[in-house]
Order: C-alpha cells, then sequence, then structure tokens
C-alpha cells in the first residue's frame, strides 16, 4: 500500500528517530512510504488555543499537501495529530468547499498502531527489545479515534518485551497544548501523578504514540533524573536488539 | 471568607496547589467518586444506550422548550401550583423574597440547590432580614464555615473530616470527636429544631415533568423531603432548561443522575411533587410557588454550538474525572459552578470578560465527555468558547496573538518553516546542556512559554539534523 507520511512537526524538528523508525515499521509492514516535504503542522496549537483564523491558515497548506497525494493513506506517528486532521471539516463549518476538502483528508489519515492494526491487520512486525514496559494513552488518540487495545496488541507481539499496565494508564499526563505552558503548575501536579504510576510500575520504558505527551513525562523524568526511558511505539517496534 | 474571583484563576490556583489538605481531601473524594460510579455504571447492561436516549431527550427539550415550558406550567397550576418568571438573579430574589415577606415569613429551610447558589438567594435573603439554614449536611458544613461550595452535588468535598469536627465544635459548641456518626447526629438535632419552625421552605428542582406538571428532586439525607413537605409554603426554584417531556423519561433520568453523581443505582429519596394538597385533610404545604429561572439560559439556548450545555442535569461527574479539578479543587474557578462543565457554563451566564481564564483551564484530555451522563462534549465547547475570547478581543495586540500570527506565517510556507528550525537551533545553542535546555535562568523573558516549561520540566533541544534532512540524505528510496 501506498502510504504518505505525516511526521508532524514536533517529530521533524526534536524527535525525528521517531520518523525514521515510523517509515522503518511502514516498510516493514509492507508499505511504500512517501514523504511530501511541503508539510508543515497541522494546525492544532492555533486551533486549541482559539485562534481558528490563524489555525484555517495553516490548515489549508496541510489539506493543500496532502489531497495531492495519490497514497492510499496518510499515516501520521500520532494520535493528537490524527485527530486534528479529523477536526478540520468542523475548523470550516461554513465554508463548503474546504470543508469537502478538508474531510476527504481527513478520511484517509490514521495514527500509525491503529493503522498498522485496523487496515494493514499486521500485529506482529519482528520487533525485539528486552526490558519491562508500559504504555501510556495519550488522550486524543484514546477518547478521538478510540485506539486502546490497538497498541497493547502491538507491544505484546515485541520479543523480550515485559509489558505491564500502570495505574490509571488512560489519566492525562498534564501536556494539553498550550495549557502546559498557560498553567505549568497545574499541569506539573497532574503530570506528577503520572510519574508516580510509572515509578509503582517499576518499569524501564513508558510507551505511547504522541512526542508531545513523551516530551511532558519524559521532560519531568530527565528533570528528577529518572532511569525510565520514554520511546514512542514507532521507536520499540523499529527496535530490533 | 473571602469569595476568590473566576479573574484571578491563576493565583486561586496556585494557592490550591500549595494546599496539602485540600489536596489529600480532593484525591480521596474524587477518586473514591469515578470509581463508584464506575462500578455503577458497569451494573446496567445498556449505559450507552442510556446515555444517547438521555441526550436525545434533552436535544428535543431544547428545540422545544416552549412549548414543553406551556405544558409543564399548565399541568401544575391545574393541581394549585402558582409560576413566577425571573429574567436573572435579582428577578429571582427579588420575587422570593416578596412571597415570604407577604406571608410575614421569616424563618427559611432551605435543601440543596446550586440554581439558588447562582442567585446567591442567601445574602439576599438575609440582606431582607431573614433567617436562612441549608440543610444538606454538606451545604451546613459550607454555610457555618461561610464558605461556597467546592463541587455541584458534594459542596464540602474539600474538607476533612478533622476540619469539620474542629468547626462544629467552634459553632456549635460540642466536643472535638472524629466520630462521623456524631458530627451528622449533631447537624441533624440541630436541623431538626429549624424545620419545626420554619415559615418557608425552599428547594431546588432536578426536574420539571411536563406532562404531569410534577417536580422531582432527588437526594439522601430526607432534607429535601422535611423542606418542601413541613412549612406551610414551598417554593421551588427551577433553571427553564431542567424539564423532562414524559412522565416515562424519568426512568432514564433516574439511572443515569445517581449513578453518575455517587455512584448510586438509586437515591434514597425521590420527592415527585405535584401541585398542592387536594383536600383539606391531605398533609403538605398549603402553598407551592415555582420560580423560573432564565439568567442568561435563552441566550446559551439561542446558540447552536451552545445550546447542548443546556443538557446538564448536575451529576457533578465531569469534575471527579477531570485531572485539573482533581489538583486545584472547586473554589479555584471563582464561579458557582467549577470543572469542565462550570467553565463552559460560567462564562456563558456571566460574560467572558471576567471569565475568560476558565475555558483555558483545561488539558482537552476528553475525560469529562467519557463519563458525562448526556453525552455533552465539552471540549468542543471549550473551543468554540475560546475561540469566542480570541475573537472578542478583536485586534488587541496581545503577545499571544502577535506569536500566533508569525507561527500561522511560519507554518503555511515551507521554507520559513526550514528557516526557523535553523534559526531556532542557533539560538537554543545558548540554553543546551548534555542534549537538553533545563531549568532556564537567563533569556527566560525572551521566551516566557519556554520558561514556562523549564520550571519544571527539561526540554528535548531542535536537532542539528531533522527528519526531512535524514529522509533526503538517508531514507528516501531512489530509482
Amino acid at each position: 500500500m501506498l502510504v504518505s507520511l505525516f511526521v508532524t512537526c514536533l517529530v521533524d524538528q526534536l524527535w525525528s528517530s521517531v520518523g525514521v523508525s515510523t517509515v522503518e515499521v511502514l516498510r516493514r509492514a509492507g508499505c511504500e512510504v512517501q514523504f511530501d516535504e511541503r508539510q508543515t503542522c497541522c494546525s492544532q496549537p492555533a486551533f486549541n488555543t482559539g485562534y481558528r483564523n490563524e489555525a484555517r491558515q495553516v490548515a489549508r497548506r496541510f489539506i493543500e499537501v496532502f489531497e495531492s497525494s495519490e497514497a492510499q493513506a496518510i499515516v501520521t506517528p500520532s494520535g493528537s495529530c490524527a485527530a486534528m486532521a479529523h477536526h478540520l471539516p468542523e475548523l470550516f463549518d461554513g465554508d463548503e468547499r474546504w470543508e469537502i476538502r478538508a474531510r476527504s483528508v481527513a478520511d484517509k489519515t490514521y495514527e500509525l498502531s491503529s493503522f498498522l492494526v485496523r487496515v494493514l491487520k499486521c500485529e506482529n512486525l519482528g520487533a525485539s527489545w528486552s526490558g519491562r514496559v508500559t504504555w501510556h494513552d495519550a488522550c486524543h488518540g484514546l477518547r478521538d479515534l478510540n485506539i486502546k487495545t490497538e497498541p497493547r496488541r502491538l507491544i505484546s507481539k515485541v520479543k523480550g518485551a515485559e509489558f505491564v499496565e500502570m495505574d490509571n494508564a488512560d489519566s492525562c499526563c498534564g501536556f494539553g497544548g498550550t495549557f502546559s505552558v498557560k498553567y505549568p503548575e497545574i499541569s506539573l501536579a497532574i503530570l506528577d501523578q503520572k510519574i508516580e504510576a510509572i515509578e509503582r510500575a517499576k518499569v524501564d520504558a513508558v510507551i505511547s504514540s504522541d512526542a508531545s505527551c513523551l516530551m511532558q513525562i519524559g521532560g519531568r523524568l530527565s528533570r528528577k533524573g529518572s532511569s525510565v526511558k520514554v520511546m514512542h511505539i514507532a521507536e520499540l517496534l523499529a527496535s530490533q536488539s | 471568607m473571602n469569595h476568590l474571583s473566576s479573574e484571578t484563576f491563576d493565583d486561586n490556583a496556585k494557592s490550591a496547589l500549595a494546599d496539602v489538605q485540600l489536596r489529600g481531601a480532593l484525591r480521596n473524594a474524587t477518586s473514591l467518586f469515578g470509581k463508584r460510579r464506575l462500578a455503577a455504571a458497569a451494573g446496567l447492561q445498556n449505559w450507552e444506550e442510556l446515555r444517547s436516549r438521555a441526550r436525545s431527550i434533552k436535544d428535543d427539550v431544547l428545540l422545544h422548550l416552549d412549548q414543553h415550558l406551556e405544558q409543564f406550567v399548565a399541568n401544575a397550576e391545574s393541581r394549585g401550583a402558582h409560576f413566577h418568571w425571573a429574567r436573572d438573579a435579582t428577578e429571582a430574589n427579588q420575587i422570593i423574597c416578596k412571597l415570604i415577606a407577604d406571608r410575614g415569613g421569616k424563618k427559611i429551610v432551605k435543601s440543596k440547590s446550586m440554581t439558588t447558589e447562582e442567585t446567591h438567594l442567601n445574602v439576599a435573603l438575609e440582606a431582607a432580614g431573614m433567617e436562612v439554614v441549608e440543610t444538606d449536611l454538606g451545604e451546613y458544613i459550607i454555610q457555618l464555615a461561610e464558605e461556597t461550595p467546592s463541587h455541584i452535588i458534594v459542596p464540602a468535598i474539600h474538607k476533612t473530616k478533622r476540619q469539620i469536627s474542629e468547626l462544629f465544635t467552634s459553632e456549635l459548641g460540642i466536643p472535638p470527636t472524629d466520630d462521623v456518626d456524631k458530627l451528622t447526629a449533631t447537624a441533624r438535632a440541630t436541623l431538626r429544631d429549624r424545620f419545626a419552625e420554619a415559615d418557608v421552605g425552599i428547594s431546588g428542582v432536578n426536574f420539571g415533568i411536563a406532562d404531569s406538571g410534577t417536580i422531582l428532586i432527588v437526594e439522601n439525607e430526607g432534607n429535601i423531603r422535611l423542606t418542601t413537605s413541613l412549612p406551610r409554603t414551598h417554593i421551588a426554584v427551577m433553571g427553564i432548561e431542567k424539564i423532562l417531556p414524559r412522565f416515562a423519561d424519568v426512568d432514564v433520568f433516574l439511572k443515569l443522575l445517581p449513578r453518575s453523581g455517587t455512584g448510586q443505582s438509586l437515591t434514597t429519596y425521590q420527592s415527585f411533587i405535584t401541585g398542592v394538597k387536594q383536600s383539606e385533610t391531605a398533609e403538605g404545604p398549603d402553598e407551592l410557588h415555582v420560580v423560573m429561572l432564565d439568567n442568561g439560559r435563552s441566550r446559551m439556548l439561542a446558540h447552536p454550538v451552545t445550546r447542548q450545555s443546556l443538557a446538564c442535569i448536575r451529576c457533578g461527574a465531569c469534575l471527579n474525572a477531570c485531572p485539573v479539578y482533581q489538583q486545584i479543587g472547586g473554589h479555584a474557578y471563582g464561579s458557582v459552578y467549577p470543572g469542565p462543565i462550570g467553565a463552559v457554563i460560567t462564562p456563558q451566564l456571566v460574560g467572558l470578560e471576567k471569565t475568560a481564564q476558565l475555558p483555558y483551564a483545561s488539558s482537552l484530555c476528553g475525560a469529562c465527555r467519557e463519563v458525562c451522563p448526556v453525552k455533552i462534549d465539552i471540549p468542543r465547547l471549550l473551543l468554540h468558547l475560546r475561540n469566542e475570547i480570541t475573537e472578542a478581543n478583536g485586534q488587541k495586540r496581545s503577545a499571544e496573538r502577535m506569536a500566533f500570527r508569525l507561527w500561522a506565517t511560519v507554518m503555511s510556507r515551507t521554507w520559513l518553516y526550514k528557516l526557523g528550525a535553523r534559526v531556532g537551533g542557533v539560538f537554543q545553542s545558548l540554553l543546551v546542556r548534555d542534549g537538553k535546555i533545563g531549568r532556564i535562568n537567563k533569556f527566560g523573558w525572551l521566551a516566557p512559554p519556554l520558561l514556562a516549561w523549564t520550571s519544571g520540566r527539561d526540554l528535548r533541544p531542535i536537532e542539528q539534523k531533522t527528519f526531512r534532512d535524514k529522509w533526503h540524505s538517508e531514507l528516501k528510496q531512489r530509482d
């Protein structure tokens, strides 16, 4: 299957190994991967902060880039950005032409783990990684796209990885985009509950599908001098150690 | 006690976070209610179906509110109820004060009602020289402490057992005790006398049933039953949206409300009140006055997006599920209705100017939407309000607006986006140590968000080689 990779601005600039791993995993699953170098951002930061005009400006760009592809699916290593793609028709509510264009892009946009399991029916990527891991349900993937079992099934097939469910895996990490810097104290208080749950689970790595949550969790673990790693699911699935 | 304002939400939240007792109480209570709700919902096979059914009933109510209200009023009036219509809080309070004064009343018992909290009725009653006693245990505690409720259904959720004991010792003169039964018995004994001597009982309303003209109020303590049956006059205060079309609809809502609120399969008391007693020998008040409150509701009703906020049945489940509420509690919101639904309703009730922080007090995690028994899409409403706030600010030059303008310019042009990464990469070299950006001491004023982020978290720096560089050099398959 020909897929178009939407790598996301965050992964592109701050965490390129997640993008590299995504390409690796998709290729291993039998996909041909294309990457349109004109792509930037899905518009979510402005949409979520209430700046819809600015969001539309960036969203139009996003739509133009991805509607021009002949790929059957647009795949992104982020539940949050995939969910934003699904919100795009709403962003253009009342502007029929753009709403239709937005819908055509939204309809074929998938988050990586759900694409592997639901569309490709591929759960075993031949990955191996030794250590104890847990999963953090990133909110938008979980509640906007209903992704819950897919990543757990994928992780269960990773050779050498021991999966353990942490307490309140489905509760927010406190990131919330601009929320994390508008109300850093509240964001950190929420985050510390997540950190406590991770510590209780005694894992080597926390896995999730969103670089943003992982930066929030990883940033706190790093500040606390913890040895627990944060890993994107693409990195775990690409790993063959 | 100084009541907090929504305008100082950020400071209120910081104070709440520093209050160890408060956070302990919140953590215990919200997680307990959350677990109970889950267990209670799991006890019904058709939970999701019930939620959808409830929402469709509410949608019908809101689309045809005028007709349902007419039917409700006509049926209740035929059984002897009197109706009063209040445009806003002031008008509602004036109506109530006059009703009481006209009857020579002075002593009032009141049962828990968020609607009368919304109108600040107690302040108006006291200003009119009346004595009002809250008879719900939680509300009674709050009244003694001269505070406001911090939760929609558990008004004293922020208080520990010990704080309540200390309060009762100083206000009611009992010896200190940590025995909950003793504390409850003390309140009960004090309140019994108030019931017996009350001239008027004031209650809220959970549901007004149109096809029978019945008021339904649910509770656990029996104080509502007493408030609405002992005094000669009963005044019920009701938001105009609290209608159910048919008596048969009660079934759906009585399954959802207690389970969502307290995790009970049914509350201890359900008081169905249809008009007044129909014969001299029957029991109950001589008069029933229903005060119908608008106070911004018809404005909410008129808007197709925000209309759904009127479907709320005030169960409080979204508060318990909200990661923000769990950390800061209800007072920090500085509004009668706290938590996610409060952040949606309050700005619509009192205007955006003084409440503009509330819609931003959410990580948009969606836990509220997941637990809402009437499926209100709270994150969507928060996003809608955020947009209203930025538009109401018009072209006002704020640093944030400038930042988003610049961001949009950069993000809609690939060359600028790539350049931005390069420029950022150069500037950040001042800050990166050991492959990360730690707490920033210098240069923080240049980028307040960076300062905020690094106050408690390290930051990944922009990479020397971005993904697109790697795609170009290593990944792209060349034919």
